[in-house]
């Protein structure tokens, strides 16, 4: 075929006219310049022993070093699960009747995570481990599932809310989303670290809690407008052939408009899990050690002094696996969704 | 399955059984609205009277009389500042810090953004993967990371002002930040302020007259780019008349620092570079699906109808590709605004920056927060406008 001939297509991808040739060549200058600077930093200069030697502590915090299995079994666990969902989900579509199952595993999951990195069954077996001593990237992939897993009822109701013909609970519900989603995210975290001890004084709440409370009403109020959105895109035949049938409104929600809403709302979910992954760093503001948080404290101990570049790009690429495998997955599942929904 | 239950409240319509008064919609409607009224008030309650209990313990009341006491705090730039004035005036500081790093921001990263948007469509394989490996890398990556990165790892490990990086004897990088040359109103200035009044005039007639003229001849054109012509045309006349208009700045090398010229310190810097890679990353996805939403037919048409390849562009592409661009560009701006709250971490000093110290200064974290929240709706709300203002201007053009 003449399509594998390189040169018929670097002629028709790089060099196809005079203005595209001198672009090319720019361009190749540029990234030429470019590796040959970063290069030999690469595997030369830079200090990579810095990453090796503080493994642990970017991966799990100060979490009791005799109990790191817990957080092993936890991931282990997702794996199994995600790698079921993935083959399961590939399979032609013949029989979907194991999917209510499946979605309950994966919402139990959550629970058990918890049970498993909290513990507290007993002293011997399971010995509460106080979210104190939560940190690195665990502290970082805990916050990012418990805001997205705490936030998602509290955005169906406030979408619901908003959307609702009495006008009082639309004021206030639309209020709450849009004053929460004209702050910005730093303001809502100080906040719920500073004032949930003055507004809850009775409690005596961790800051990894306070800082989950913030992620959670942060990302409520942007979950709200996804959901609200999806709602919108439920046809208004939906509603009178459920009436048709003699539903009420709670049923004609909860059976009929929320599931095709939810459904609709899945790909812009992933989204907002993705940036809420990515905004958990903020939590090294208020002084929270997750994965960021880690790598600051690393590169101000004195033993590792100035390897700022170094531990920032290894940073960089685990946040950058994780974002962009999910933004992959999420691309797949829109395409999954998009298979599912042409019969109907 | 079971079979489809069927509507078994149908003789209840029945006339002979008149609805009681306590389930007519009016008072059921009412009933709830007031029932969760109710519920709202009590939780607001419950919180306020925990937080007057907890203020009280602290020996705090809510008031903003604090915002008339003397700061005493440092703000390492800005408009005029002095370490007694209020906390008022601070935070005014922060407020110009905020507007202005989020207004330049926006510019550059709209540049970066459009730039990178067109290059990922780009039929030059080379050009359009560079593109898409920088869309790729900055989404992808916490932006408060990012901002680390350019503060610690590249301006701070920049050469120290006695060896700094000289561009040309024009601008030098060091750890200090960039300094470039200024320019400065000289002694000809007053004469040319004349013609630069005289071009915003000349500039408006054009337009105008322009414009009716391509309506007249029902023709396209871009009256704007003359009104521009005409501006450029008789200020640069004005510059050749008037001697000396403009004086250039330079910065010069003092004992410990650059002195003169335009300063922008290491935290700026990092802050403008961190906000407008970031945001340029978004910008230019969203720009790329606003041109690809445009039809393929419509440049066929567009062409079929005898416009040349420019015209086609600029007449018949953007002008659709913008309509479905600006509303998911305005909430890129509205993020930038609200990100400029992690120059917190890199001490910039903005708004939220000022906010937090004198949070912690004088312990009224209540009503530094009402100021900080209210700031940045403000801030949010003209925004919107603004560019909601633009985007019905452009949807007019649809008819």
């Amino acid at each position: 075929m003449e399509r594998r001939d390189p040169l018929r297509w670097m002629r028709e991808n790089l060099f196809n006219s005079w203005y595209n040739s001198l672009l090319t060549l720019l361009m190749a200058w540029i990234i030429f310049t470019i590796v040959r600077s970063a290069l030999p930093w690469m595997i030369g200069t830079a200090r990579w022993d810095v990453i090796t030697a503080n493994m642990q502590i970017l991966l799990v915090g100060v979490y009791p070093r005799t109990e790191v299995w817990r957080i092993w079994l936890a991931c282990i666990s997702l794996l199994v699960l995600a790698v079921v969902s993935i083959i399961y989900f590939s399979r032609p579509r013949s029989g979907k009747r194991w999917t209510p199952w499946l979605l309950g595993a994966w919402f139990l999951s959550f629970p058990w995570i918890m049970f498993l990195l909290w513990g507290g069954l007993s002293t011997e077996w399971l010995p509460r481990v106080e979210t104190s001593s939560w940190g690195g990237l665990t502290l970082t992939l805990v916050l990012a599932m418990v805001g997205i897993a705490c936030s998602f009822p509290i955005a169906v109701l406030l979408a619901l809310g908003r959307r609702s013909s009495l006008s009082v609970i639309s004021v206030v519900c639309t209020v709450l989303i849009e004053v929460v989603r004209g702050t910005p995210l730093v303001a809502v975290l100080f906040m719920a670290h500073l004032m949930v001890p003055i507004f809850l004084p009775d409690f005596r709440i961790d800051k990894v809690v306070r800082a989950m409370i913030g992620l959670t009403i942060f990302t409520g109020a942007y979950m709200a407008e996804n959901v609200r959105g999806g709602l919108q895109s439920v046809p208004k035949g939906q509603y009178e052939a459920a009436r048709a049938l003699g539903m009420n409104g709670t049923l004609t929600m909860l059976l009929v408009i929320l599931p095709q809403a939810l459904r609709a709302v899945i790909p812009s979910m992933v989204g907002q899990f993705i940036s809420l992954f990515k905004d958990t760093s903020l939590v090294a503001i208020i002084g929270l050690l997750d994965l960021l948080g880690i790598a600051k404290g690393i590169t101000a101990n004195p033993a590792w002094l100035g390897l700022h570049a170094e531990v920032y790009l290894f940073v960089a690429v685990v946040y950058w696996i994780f974002c962009f495998a999910l933004s992959r997955a999420s691309r797949r599942v829109e395409r999954m969704l998009g298979l599912a929904d042409s019969p109907s | 399955m079971n079979p489809t239950p069927l509507p078994q409240h149908t003789p209840a319509r029945a006339p002979s059984k008149p609805t009681p008064w306590w389930q007519h919609e009016t008072v059921v409607r009412v009933a709830v609205q007031a029932l969760f009224l109710a519920v709202v008030l009590l939780i607001v309650g419950y919180f306020y009277r925990n937080m007057m209990r907890s203020l009280s313990q602290l020996g705090l009341g809510i008031n903003f009389r604090f915002m008339m006491l003397e700061a005493g705090f440092g703000i390492s730039e800005g408009i005029a500042y002095e370490l007694t004035d209020s906390y008022a005036r601070a935070f005014w500081v922060g407020i110009v810090n905020t507007l202005k790093v989020v207004s330049i921001g926006i510019l550059i990263a709209s540049g970066i953004g459009l730039l990178m948007g067109l290059a990922r469509l780009s039929s030059n394989w080379l050009v359009r993967s560079v593109a898409q490996l920088y869309v790729e890398i900055f989404r992808n990556v916490p932006l408060l990371l990012q901002l680390f990165f350019w503060y610690t790892a590249v301006i701070l490990k920049l050469p120290p002002v006695r060896q700094a990086i000289n561009l040309y004897d024009r601008f030098f990088l060091s750890q200090r930040g960039l300094y470039g040359p200024r320019l400065l109103a000289g002694e000809g200035f007053a004469v040319w302020r004349w013609f630069l009044i005289a071009g915003i005039i000349g500039a408006a007639l054009i337009y105008v007259v322009r414009r009716r003229q391509l309506r007249r001849l029902d023709r396209p054109g871009f009256p704007s780019l003359w009104a521009l012509g005409g501006f450029v045309a008789i200020t640069a006349v004005g510059l050749l008349v008037a001697d000396s208009t403009f004086v250039v700045e330079l910065p010069v090398l003092e004992r410990f620092n650059f002195a003169g010229g335009l300063a922008l310190t290491p935290e700026f810097t990092s802050l403008l570079i961190g906000l407008a890679v970031y945001t340029g990353a978004f910008i230019a996805e969203v720009v790329r699906g606003g041109i690809q939403a445009v039809e393929k037919g419509q440049r066929e048409a567009a062409t079929a109808l005898g416009l040349r390849p420019a015209q086609v562009t600029y007449l018949v592409i953007i002008p659709q590709a913008l309509r479905s661009i600006i509303p998911p560009l305005t909430n890129q701006y509205l993020n930038l605004a609200k990100n400029s709250s992690l120059a917190v971490a890199i001490g910039y000093p903005e708004l939220f920056n000022i906010g937090t110290t004198t949070m912690n200064q004088t312990g009224q974290t209540i009503p530094v927060f009402l100021i900080i929240v209210a700031s940045y709706l403000t801030l949010s709300l003209l925004t919107s406008l603004f560019m909601n203002w633009w985007n019905k201007k452009i949807r007019l053009v649809d008819r």
